[in-house]
């Protein structure tokens, strides 16, 4: 026992792993959160061990630890390191931990662009199908954009697990870097044809995917794919390229009928009941895209509806499910062929299975018409009475009220029944729809007319027996029925029968328990039904009576005058007064009905729900102008009370003359008939419909003669619904054989037609309503505009992927790919970027409010502008389209018009080639090439060339964070840029000289530091040396190779003669004349980068190295070895960190007298001074402390902590560089470089 | 697309989670419970695909699941995924689940006794269960359905884990090795590294 402890103990301390974590909670089931505290706690320990195995088991519980809900990001750090250990085992569980833990969010994610760049390109295929399984789990737009050239040469990779894995990160890729999908789209189409199954099936996945999305962009690979399905054995594929046609068929009705064959092949022939089904799902497709105009595929129809019929049979409930799914979408077209089967449908009724019964149900809405709704609610009322979980009857209520009022009540023949049903609706206990039904109820007594008289007895019953439907009145959510009761009985009161009874019913002391907003409508509608009973009494001469309903009003209106509800309150005590007033009027003998009734004069017309929206705005009024100055930001405003019924609004606004007089109301009745006269979107009601009301039993009143009252055991007063269903079978036979005889002779002329139509029992046509209804639109404004809004989601990533790539793909029209569509390839600029060292101080820079200042006129402006530009950049992208065999400059005055607006904006420097010509430093004589690099604006590699300049002008001084930032922004208005390119051209730029102050907007040139490393026919090389800051003897040089050839250049090696003094860091056991492989193979026309650290001693002194580059060259038929030869020259500057400092940190090692100084004149610098800091800041790494006019003082540091400061002034074309340095040696030589730099220009 | 797989046991305990989304762990939690609530009180005899719950995807999403003795499998994919497609593969999932655990057999041979996985491997198992899940699915979409490529290329990692001395490698054997001197008898159930992978049999659970 004692020795199990002490195991134990020893087990806890060294080595917990997964299984040992997972059977201690398992063991520890009380309490649980105590021990994974606990071992929260070592695993904390053993993350800070050095040994990665035992933070790679750490992680590994972690990742458990996740699963079971814990927070684990802030492991994050170690997930990484665990990520970049070099064993495949640890790898992978810091690759998993991350795709379980790692999203948008985690800032730790951009130190991790390096190590899966380089696990894509470690020689073992698995470290790369690792790297790319976890990326596609958390992969942001900054990766993608960083990653999406070297995801894109591994979809050529030799091995097809490595291939069937890029090519479907791609998607992923596409998504956060919607710019990569032009670019890698041919290779991705050519991977639809690649040999090994797996990868092509993934090329079908993401083609399939982009596709569902934007169709459209996708027709032109129809015939790829018709090729692929008809030769395909794989059914995932085959299921997969089915859908697409699926999406496809909508745009393109031929397409339909070319499929139409070869898929009722393949539904006959296959026996995956999975390919089966998407067959026929996409028949149905072709079908509705073909439903008009193509009479001869009733076959194929039948063959769907025949095999759909086959899986709803079947006793497997998944196909079951899916048959009632499919056949819903036929259902949609070609209603007739399913209605056939309705049997079997309410047969799915019954079905133990809820899925299927909600499938079913789902179905027989589309399925109902005119002869069958009846029946149909019937059954379902039946089910409703059976059903035992209230979410699946409620779903039946929704459906019930769905299937009657679709298409505007399009199949009711008879509203008194559906009154009926309402009210039969109403005896269900603890639905949450009462406000369903209470809506229906208005809506169908509102705009059915000649159903309000029947309508407004049945409510009148309601109300009197509101005690049965409201057993416990707050949580029952049917008692809602009665704000509609109360409603109807009080706006078409003239219809009732005993209104002092229904009256009396209002204000019985039990309503006081009812919810505030139900309690308020029954205040008001009293006081309206008051209205009529005094009218019907006055009419009568009966005062006596009148006064009676007076008193009643007296004594029972003050219970709600005491009501906690506001409103309640407030209309009881209104209506108390006014009733108090009326009495005294009463025992005065006057006539008082005639005015009180004026009160609630008018009728009221249904408005449609979204007829406000479509008020146009009148012409100069502008909605979102401010009237006074903006209130601060903190009020809300947006919190409207939400109106229960849309109704309920329009009662709120109705006018309340009351001291309008007969004569006023007729003058303006006259008025509004004219005004509906002159409105097209007013569909006048029958004549009578205007009626007031004084002439309310009108002609279509129906007395209410099929209810016996007195039924026994029915709740006294409740309609039942299915006298109607036999009534109004009754009726339809007594039509029938009235009509028969009528086409007995017509059908003897058409035959054919005649028998098709005999096998229904009648024809749609035949059945006439019960009542001639009148059901009255609902009102639009004048002008509504007739657009349905149906706004789609602005978030929605795929959007972005809606790109032509058609002119990709076709031979003859097409548009090449433009240079700024080029993938980026990888830039030097990122390592430093993202060392964590740096960030900490950046922020803290004294200028930060004039940058953040800035920073935000900026982004103000994009908001302002990115509606505008957006489209705006379609409809470029589409003139480019037809432009597209000019080149750039010549398409630029042609899009000047549209892009005129955009003058008013704050210059930004212009990207010409010419100028990058100039500005780079490259001693090479070799324009070519470098335009070739220069002229692709957009990829990463420019970035620092036009980031640059504007963080210059934003902060002064250079802040490698903002960069970041920043190049989202370039992006986006590179666009602009070329614009105002043209704009400085045309206006000779002169601008910012003119006003001087404005000196900070004038554009500056471009730059890179990548020099010419070396090239010939076959590659070029470019460099460019940075400091490693965390390392004072490490450089790293990053070297972009560019394949300039026709051929596959692999198997490259980079050597150099190390001196002394600098070495070329090679990889642990090789010798110290290897070479070093380069990681990537390059297809033709690509480039990629490679780094390479050196470890250098002494760096006050440049020195330049030899070196090689061996490479095959390989084409189709020969591959030869070939062989570079280059030097590489390690300035001082490039020993220099760019560092910012504060100005007061500045001042004392200025005092300090440590520092040896030095000075520099230059002669004739022709520049603005801000654009010579810029050069010195980004060619020789040195940040500006301060600026004051034309001087500025000027800080870096050499990776071994020397300081360098600058003094830099210009007068007159001459600039004086006072500097100092605690490395006399290292500092003149900075100075000849800076020397050198500007004597270039 | 799918969106989750999830998998859970019969009282709702995870058992292995793995969102294509990113959502909050608490919010993983909550779709957990949900989906568990949805999935458990449906009869073993009914459809195997659920309308999406309110916490994932809405109208477009759908789960798609199967139940196997004490286990879930859940998956939440969108409509551009064939229902009967992901019933197979989950299928196939959990068939190579039992054959990299436990069978050094041709696939061809299998059959249905292979259909019910054992949870006990899946709970202390969890990181080796998703390997083998993230040969068959990636990023959301579906990777490989041919098992003998699966279970091929998830072998040959294991192989290469194996050939690394697996997790608890050097450290880990050298504590092992100061635990046997002390210990007069090796306790039964000592963990190393991947004992349990290779030797089924040995499986002290």
């Amino acid at each position: 026992m004692a020795l199990k402890i002490v195991k134990g103990s020893i087990d806890r301390m060294f080595d917990k792993n997964l299984q040992d974590l997972v059977r201690g909670i398992r063991n520890h089931k009380e309490d649980e959160a105590k021990y994974i505290s606990t071992c929260i706690d070592e695993i904390k320990q053993e993350l800070k061990q050095d040994n990665i195995a035992v933070k790679a088991n750490a992680v590994c519980k972690l990742t458990y630890l996740q699963m079971l809900g814990y927070d684990v990001s802030w492991a994050a750090f170690n997930i990484v390191e665990v990520m970049s250990s070099s064993k495949f085992t640890y790898k992978r569980i810091g690759y998993l931990a991350a795709s379980q833990c790692f999203h948008e969010g985690t800032d730790v994610i951009m130190l991790t662009t390096n190590q899966i760049r380089k696990d894509l390109s470690s020689p073992n295929q698995y470290d790369t199908g690792v790297a790319l399984t976890g990326l596609s789990c958390f992969v942001t737009p900054d990766l993608a954009r960083d990653l999406a050239n070297d995801i894109m040469t591994l979809m050529s990779h030799t091995k097809p697990y490595i291939r069937k894995k890029a090519v479907l990160i791609m998607y992923k890729v596409f998504l956060k870097y919607p710019e990569s999908l032009r670019p890698a789209f041919p290779r991705l189409k050519e991977k639809l044809e690649d040999p090994d199954p797996g990868v092509q099936s993934a090329a079908v996945n993401v083609i399939c995917e982009l596709a569902r999305r934007n169709p459209k962009n996708y027709l032109s690979l129809a015939p790829l794919f018709f090729k692929l399905m008809t030769s395909s054995t794989n059914n995932w594929v085959l299921i997969k390229i089915i859908k697409l046609f699926g999406a496809l068929t909508p745009l393109e009705p031929r397409l339909g009928k070319k499929l139409i064959e070869p898929l009722t092949n393949l539904i006959h022939s296959t026996s995956a009941m999975s390919l089966l089904y998407e067959c026929v799902n996409t028949v149905i497709a072709v079908l509705i895209s073909l439903s008009s105009g193509m009479p001869n595929h009733s076959a194929s129809i039948q063959l769907c509806v025949q095999k759909l019929r086959i899986l709803i049979e079947d006793s497997d409930q998944n196909l079951k499910y899916l048959g009632l799914l499919a056949m819903s979408k036929i259902l949609k077209t070609h209603p007739k062929s399913v209605q056939s089967h309705k049997d079997l449908i309410l047969q799915c009724l019954d079905d133990k299975d809820e899925s299927i019964r909600l499938r079913a149900l789902d179905l027989l809405y589309g399925m109902v018409s005119k002869k069958n709704l009846m029946e149909i609610v019937k059954k379902l009322m039946l089910h409703v009475d059976k059903a035992e979980g209230t979410t699946y009857r409620d779903e039946l209520l929704t459906k019930i009220i769905d299937i009657c009022s679709q298409s505007n009540y399009q199949y009711i023949t008879n509203f008194e029944w559906y009154i009926s049903i309402l009210v039969e609706l109403t005896r269900l206990e603890g639905t949450r729809h009462g406000h369903l039904i209470a809506s229906q109820m208005l809506d169908v007594a509102i705009r059915v007319k000649a159903i309000r008289a029947f309508a407004v007895a049945q409510m009148a019953m309601l109300l009197d027996n509101a005690h049965l439907l409201t057993g416990n009145m707050q949580r029952n959510g049917i008692c809602e029925v009665l704000y509609a009761a109360a409603w109807i009985c009080g706006e078409f009161s003239e219809h009732l029968e005993d209104p002092n009874q229904t009256l009396e019913a209002m204000l019985r002391p039990k309503v006081a328990t009812l919810p505030g907003h139900i309690q308020a409508v029954y205040v008001q509608n009293a006081a309206k039904l008051f209205a009529t009973v005094l009218r019907k009494h006055e009419g009568a001469t009966d005062s006596q009576a009148a006064q009676e309903t007076s008193q009643l009003l007296v004594e029972r209106l003050p219970l709600f005058v005491q009501s906690a509800n506001l409103e309640v309150q407030e209309r009881a005590s209104c209506i108390l007064q006014l009733v108090k007033y009326i009495q005294k009027l009463q025992q005065k003998d006057v006539e008082v009905a005639e005015e009180v009734s004026a009160l609630f004069a008018g009728e009221l017309n249904p408005v449609a729900p979204k007829a406000q929206k479509k008020v146009p705005v009148p012409e100069g009024l502008d909605l979102d102008a401010w009237i006074n100055e903006p209130p601060s930001e903190s009020e809300s405003e947006d919190e409207k009370p939400k109106a229960v019924f849309a109704k309920e609004e329009t009662k709120h606004s109705r006018p309340r003359h009351t001291e309008v007089d007969e004569k006023e109301l007729a003058r303006r009745r006259e008025a509004r008939k004219q005004e509906q006269a002159n409105n097209p979107f007013y569909i006048k009601s029958s004549p009578s419909s205007q009626k007031v009301y004084q002439d309310a039993p009108g002609v279509e009143h129906i007395p209410v003669v099929q209810i016996d009252l007195s039924v026994p055991l029915k709740v006294p007063g409740m309609p039942m619904s299915d006298q109607y269903l036999k009534l109004e079978e009754e009726r339809r036979q007594k039509e029938k054989a009235e009509k028969k005889k009528k086409e007995k002779k017509k059908k003897r002329e058409k035959h054919g037609k005649g028998k098709k139509h005999d096998s229904g029992p009648e024809s749609e046509e035949d059945i006439t309503p019960a009542h001639h209804v009148d059901i009255v639109t609902e009102e639009m404004p004048e002008n509504a505009l007739p657009s349905d809004d149906d706004d789609k989601d602005p978030n929605d990533p795929h959007k972005a992927l809606d790109i032509d790539l058609d002119n990709l793909l076709s031979g003859t029209n097409c548009r090449p790919l433009a240079d700024t569509e080029k993938l980026p390839v990888r830039t030097h600029r990122s390592e430093p970027l993202k060392s964590p060292g740096e960030d900490g101080d950046v922020e803290s820079v004294p200028q930060e409010p004039k940058k953040r200042s800035s920073k935000e006129k900026k982004e103000k402006k994009k908001d302002k502008d990115k509606d505008r530009k957006k489209s705006k950049e379609e409809k470029k992208k589409k003139k480019k389209h037809k432009h597209d065999a000019e080149d750039e400059p010549a398409e630029l005055p042609a899009e000047e018009p549209v892009k005129s607006e955009e003058t008013n904006e704050v210059a930004t420097p212009p990207t010409s080639t010419s100028a990058e010509e100039v500005a780079a430093p490259a001693p090479a004589p070799a324009p070519a090439p470098e335009t070739s690099l220069a002229a692709a604006p957009d990829s990463e590699a420019d970035e620092p060339k036009d980031a640059e300049p504007e963080e210059v002008k934003c902060s002064k001084h250079k802040k490698k964070k903002q960069k970041k930032e920043k190049e989202k922004e370039e992006k986006k208005e590179k666009k602009k840029k070329r614009h105002h390119h043209h704009h400085h051209h045309s206006d000779g730029g002169e601008d910012s000289v003119q006003n001087g102050t404005m000196e900070e907007e004038e554009p500056l040139p471009p730059m890179s530091n990548y020099c010419l490393l070396a090239e010939n026919s076959y590659i070029k090389m470019v460099y460019d040396i940075q400091g490693n800051l965390q390392d004072g003897s490490q450089v790293v040089v990053s070297v972009i190779f560019e394949n300039k050839s026709d051929s596959f250049l692999k198997s490259m090696e980079f050597n150099v003669l190390d001196s002394l003094n600098s070495k070329l860091q090679r990889p642990e056991g090789a010798g110290p004349h290897d070479g070093l492989v380069v990681p990537f193979q390059l297809p033709p026309g690509v480039s990629n980068e490679a780094r390479f650290i050196f470890s250098v001693q002494s760096i006050v002194m440049p020195q330049k190295l030899k070196g090689t580059l061996t490479f095959i060259v390989k084409s189709e038929d020969s591959s030869t070895h070939e062989k570079l030869d280059f030097k590489l020259h390690f300035t001082c500057t490039s020993y220099l960190i760019t560092t910012p400092c504060y100005s007061d940190a500045y001042a004392k090692l200025l005092e300090s007298g440590d520092l040896k100084s030095s000075s520099l004149r230059l002669e004739g610098v022709n520049m603005p001074f801000h654009h010579l800091l810029a050069r010195i800041c980004f060619h020789h790494h040195f940040s500006v402390v301060e600026r004051i006019d034309s001087c500025a003082s000027m800080y870096s540091r050499s990776i071994q902590g020397h300081h360098v400061c600058l003094l830099v002034k210009t007068a007159d074309q001459t600039v004086s560089i006072d500097a100092k340095c605690d490395e006399p040696s290292l500092l003149g030589n900075v100075l000849d470089e800076i020397k050198q730099t500007f004597s270039q220009c | 697309m799918i969106k989750a797989i999830l998998i859970f046991n019969n009282h709702g305990k995870p058992r292995l989670i793995r969102f294509y989304q990113y959502f909050a762990e608490d919010m993983q939690q909550q779709i957990i419970r949900e989906t568990f609530h949805l999935v458990s009180k449906r009869d073993d005899n009914v459809c195997n695909f659920l309308e999406g719950g309110s916490l994932i995807g809405g109208s477009d999403y759908k789960l798609i699941y199967r139940h196997y003795a004490t286990l879930y499998f859940v998956f939440c994919v969108d409509s551009s995924e064939s229902e009967l497609g992901i019933l197979d593969l989950i299928q196939v999932s959990v068939i190579i689940v039992n054959v990299c655990f436990h069978v050094q057999v041709f696939v061809e041979t299998l059959d249905k006794c292979f259909e019910n996985v054992c949870e006990l491997d899946l709970i202390f198992h969890m990181d080796k269960v998703h390997y083998i899940l993230q040969e068959v699915v990636m990023g959301g979409m579906v990777l490989e359905t041919n098992m003998n490529e699966i279970v091929a290329q998830v072998e040959l990692q294991n192989r290469m884990e194996k050939s690394e001395g697996g997790l608890s490698a050097a450290p880990a054997r050298a504590v092992s090795a100061v635990k046997n001197m002390n210990l007069p008898e090796i306790p039964r159930n000592i963990n190393i590294g991947d004992i349990n992978i290779k030797v089924p049999s040995l499986s002290p659970f």
